[in-house]
């Protein structure tokens, strides 16, 4: 049973107010209401940026810590196995790459994995706002978050193992880039896993897989493992930063390897993009 | 300019459930019509598709079949033209839970097109409007249900839309919080013509503020028409609530007649009776040993309750009277 009130009148209440007395044939013929104009990307993701940004204040300045602390500690532990050389070049970029990873990968996988659960995404959806933007958004605000832990973790490990603190500005491309690469993925798996607590798994996987492959020195490691580590976007941050360390970096095989981040970080946003705007509107 | 305003869900249905449980149909031909200007309520019990019937309307589910028009625009070809046109408050404050109260407003009118000093001052002035100033640099996670509520109520505001889509906007609040969303939905439409579609299971609110009603029950539609007009189809009854002490004194031949029409939760005895019987039945269990037995007894004219069960709604999920 369906009862059509068309016929029921207007609204007793309101002045001015048209009731329509023929529904069938009121949906023709009548121009459409003007749209109001819509969010742009760079306002949006600049709005979405800070709100998350805020976030942090509020919730997220424990995990930063222990990203750091994680880091630092394992820096401590390896130094007495490690003596130097370019083991010591990769254990430092590994543990520094980890706190991008621990923040940008796990922590915002399980933020969308529990906005999507929640039905928090509704929110956005109902809004006049691209998807790009609030993945970018959040994801420039979860790189942002591993800023300052990870120029504490590159600092405190060149301190440690005697590594020159004088190319530590390529901080500024590797932080970007790699966390472009990683907060994609992150967002990718949070917004594609069915379930929330999938999402969770996935992300401390995937920082587990950073932080095993990525500290430990590639050089000892078995055939298979290495194809791994190769397949880990992670990998790459590590790589340049390690290469930094060098008396003499090769500028060139540093910039092959952050454009290898940049490049993931590009498919990996637009594949969070996309599952965005799959996970928003079902 | 808006022109009346219609929507129209012939056969609508819901999304098949989650693979092993049978399909639901949440919205089963749900047609209704919505004026320009209009408060018109959704009020039905738990699960009956009314949630699923507004995230039809408001673009994040598409319906498997059937139209949704919203001031002109189909919905069902371009969802995405909803939130150009309607404001939404949802039942989920998830996404803003973390921000403060005048952020969350502030990043909502921003998202929604507004620049960022508009959306500044209008998110002030909305704040201001709903008594939420005080709590401004609160996050939201740390207020209580009600103030949670009014500043995603407030968040919704900010931005102007023609159409307003609130989904139980005042769950937890308290009266004064109540009265200020009224007020602000009232000035909304007394200054801007905007049109307010509400959810509700809630009884008193909808008797009070709405226009017109739509009763949903699995749904279907079952009824519609103002809240005056609903509740003259059961204008002819009397509805009697009995408490009893401790159990009914059945063994008095009255109340064991009464028995077979009354609705039993625990102590309380509901019944719906013509005006006469109505007498009867209160001059019976106000003298001798049924009144010993007897904690308190109510008298009233008919609610949209006794509507809905009037109607044939599912008499195990009773509308929430609050």
């Amino acid at each position: 049973m369906s009862i059509v009130s068309a016929e029921s009148a207007g609204p007793p209440g309101p002045p001015g107010t048209a009731p329509s007395p023929d529904a069938a044939a009121a949906p023709a013929g009548r121009a459409p209401a003007p749209l109001a104009p819509a969010a742009r990307l760079l306002p949006a993701l600049g709005a979405v940026y800070r709100a998350q940004l805020s976030r942090a204040r509020v919730a997220r300045i424990p995990l930063l810590f222990v990203a750091t602390f994680q880091s630092v500690g394992i820096m401590v532990l390896m130094r007495g196995v490690v003596d130097g050389g370019s083991e010591a070049r990769a254990v430092v970029a590994g543990a520094s790459v980890l706190v991008v990873a621990f923040v940008a990968l796990n922590l915002l996988a399980q933020y969308f994995g529990q906005l999507r659960a929640a039905g928090g995404l509704d929110h956005y959806a109902t809004l006049p706002v691209p998807p790009a933007a609030v993945v970018l958004g959040a994801a420039g605000a979860y790189a942002s978050f591993t800023v300052p832990g990870t120029v504490v973790t590159a600092v405190a490990g060149s301190v440690l193992f005697g590594l020159p603190l004088v190319h530590l500005w390529v901080l500024a491309a590797v932080i970007p880039l790699s966390g472009a690469a990683l907060a994609g993925l992150g967002a990718a798996l949070g917004l594609l896993a069915p379930r929330q607590e999938l999402a969770t798994l996935l992300g401390q996987l995937g920082m587990s897989a950073a932080l095993l492959l990525g500290v430990l020195p590639a050089e000892r490691m078995p055939g298979p493992i290495a194809y791994a580590r190769d397949l880990l976007p992670s990998t790459y941050g590590v790589e340049a930063l390690a290469r930094t360390f060098e008396a003499r970096p090769d500028w060139g095989a540093v910039g092959v390897d952050l454009a290898v981040c940049a490049a993931v970080g590009v498919v990996s946003l637009a594949v969070a993009t996309l599952a965005y705007r799959r996970a928003a509107v079902r | 300019m808006v022109r009346d305003l219609v929507k129209t869900y012939p056969a609508a249905r819901g999304r098949r459930g989650a693979p092993g449980t049978p399909e639901v149909r949440a919205t089963d031909g749900v047609s209704l019509d919505v004026g320009e200007g209009e408060i018109f309520g959704l009020l039905g019990p738990n699960g009956a598709g009314k949630s699923t019937l507004v995230r039809q309307l408001t673009g994040l589910m598409r319906p498997d079949s059937g139209s949704v028009e919203l001031l002109g625009h189909d919905l069902v070809r371009h969802p995405e033209r909803a939130s150009r046109l309607l404001g939404y408050l949802g039942q989920e404050s998830t996404a803003l839970d973390e921000m403060t109260v005048s952020l969350a407003a502030e990043t909502t009118g921003r998202l929604r097109g507004l620049p960022a000093p508009a959306a500044r001052r209008e998110a002030g002035g909305v704040l201001d409007e709903l008594g939420l100033a005080p709590l401004a640099d609160r996050a939201l996670r740390r207020l209580s249900g009600g103030q949670r509520r009014l500043a995603c109520f407030a968040a919704a505001l900010v931005g102007p839309r023609p159409v307003l889509v609130l989904d139980e906007p005042t769950t937890g609040m308290d009266p004064v919080a109540r009265r200020a969303v009224w007020a602000a939905v009232d000035r909304r439409r007394a200054e801007h013509g905007a049109t307010v579609l509400l959810v509700t299971h809630n009884v008193i609110e909808a008797e009070t503020v709405l226009d017109r009603v739509a009763v949903l029950d699995r749904g279907r539609v079952i009824a519609c028409d103002t809240p005056m007009g609903l509740k003259e189809r059961v204008a002819g009854e009397v509805r009697v609530e009995l408490v009893w002490r401790a159990g009914a004194p059945v063994e008095v031949p009255e109340v064991a007649a009464l028995r077979s029409l009354a609705q039993e939760s625990g102590r309380r005895w509901v019944l719906r009776l013509a005006p006469d019987q109505a007498r009867a039945a209160v001059a019976a269990v106000t003298g001798g040993a049924a009144f010993a037995a007897l904690d308190d007894f109510t008298l009233a004219t008919p609610s949209l309750e006794d509507v809905y069960l009037a109607l044939g709604g599912d008499t195990t999920k009773g509308l929430v009277k609050a």
